[in-house]
């Protein structure tokens, strides 16, 4: 076996963007958590992090829009966002090509994944990373489902892209870790930002947590655009961390709704 | 048709550089290349955040050209709702208002002094 690390975290750009507008001791308890979540990638020992995104039409549009894909990149770029409104600094971040091609054709076996051997980054990926590898020292593989531009990805092609996911993980010997990064509940770049549905919020993480997957896969996109907004589409990120964990519980550490960030922020691993 | 063209030059200002210093330099040249109406090429020049948002742009594109026109994130919501009281709700696309206007984040900031 060789996934290492599973877990998902949120992603929204407000989190560094707008930090000094949140309360404090909310924020400072997610970057707590977030940096805690950095710890336990490093220590268990992983060689590159495969990150499940749902990016914002940094790569991708609706000339040529894959369902999924990944990346298979030196190096990767970004954020392609303003620095100083991100507060972010551009950087490159390092990739592994090799490493990509080995799990491409691994998942080409039960999933038809698009690749890519450039890929900018936005704030869906660049803000996780600001947390979790701060120094760009270890080798990312960006994995994007589209959440943006319907028509959609069904959620149980989503479960299945998780599970190929893990399978083709499981076929190389490096140590690998997934993070799952995506919105739950939330109406982003709207004059509705901040908006929250914290209920549904609460019964989608109740779900997760018990890796439940019937009740995942049971939302129809109808009921989330009412009560999640057009933001909860990326739970389809979240599901394939899911897959990925192979039935495994996960632990909650941190979730608590931070309006200013757009969103309920949270971070969660799995007991694989 | 026309809002996948007016979407499709905010995609490409917003993640090559190259098409940014166009947009600086020679706009009307810029957008040339693509099938605009008249009121998308307003709009984009102005530029008219309020407007590209009722005619569908996703939100997810305008953030990022706002953040390139060094928009402030509460002038960005405000434009978008003005917008839609000037030009009626949004025509197209995933991305409409569902909160009447109402500001989501007031009561759980720190207000700067």
């Amino acid at each position: 076996m060789s996934l290492v690390y599973a877990g998902i975290c949120s992603h929204g750009p407000g989190i560094t963007a707008r930090a000094d507008r949140a309360d404090p001791v909310v924020r400072d308890a997610f970057y707590a958590n977030l940096d805690k979540m950095r710890q336990d990638i490093v220590d268990a020992g992983a060689e590159a992090i495969i990150v499940i995104a749902a990016e914002h039409f940094a790569n991708f549009f609706m000339n040529n829009m894959p369902a999924y894909c990944i990346g298979m990149a030196d190096e990767y770029e970004g954020p392609i966002e303003d620095p100083e409104w991100l507060k972010i600094e551009k950087t490159k971040v390092p990739g592994n090509p090799g490493l990509s091609k080995r799990l491409i054709t691994e998942l080409m076996q039960t999933v038809d994944v698009a690749f890519s051997e450039e890929w900018k980054f936005d704030h869906g990926i660049s803000v996780p990373l600001n947390f979790l590898t701060p120094e760009y020292d270890m080798p990312i593989i960006p994995a994007n489902i589209n959440c943006q531009g319907p028509p959609l990805t069904p959620l149980h092609r989503a479960w299945a892209f998780g599970e190929a996911l893990r399978r083709a993980c499981d076929s190389v010997p490096e140590k690998l870790a997934i993070v799952g990064t995506g919105g739950i509940s939330h109406w982003p770049a709207t004059p509705d930002s901040g908006k929250i549905n914290l209920e549904w919020d609460q019964e989608f993480m109740d779900r997760f947590k018990r890796n439940d997957k019937d009740a995942m896969l049971s939302y129809s996109d109808e009921e989330t655009y009412r009560d999640a907004g057009q933001g909860g589409y990326e739970i389809r990120t979240l599901i394939a961390t899911a897959a990925a964990a192979k039935g495994a519980q996960a632990n909650v550490h941190f979730f608590e709704p931070i309006p200013i960030f757009a969103t309920s922020c949270f971070c969660a691993s799995f007991e694989l | 048709m026309s809002l996948y063209y007016l979407q499709k030059v905010l995609y490409d200002i917003n993640r090559n550089e190259q098409a940014q210093q166009k947009y600086r330099d020679d706009v009307d040249t810029l957008l040339n290349d693509y099938t605009l109406t008249d009121e998308e090429r307003l709009a984009l020049k102005t530029p008219d955040i309020g407007l590209l948002y009722v005619l569908g742009v996703n939100g997810q594109i305008l953030m990022h050209f706002a953040a390139f026109h060094q928009i402030e994130w509460d002038d960005y919501l405000q434009a978008m709702r003005d917008g839609i009281a000037e030009h009626g709700e949004v025509r197209e696309g995933v991305y409409a208002m569902t909160g009447a206007g109402e500001n989501f984040t007031i009561d759980t900031e720190v207000q700067s002094d």
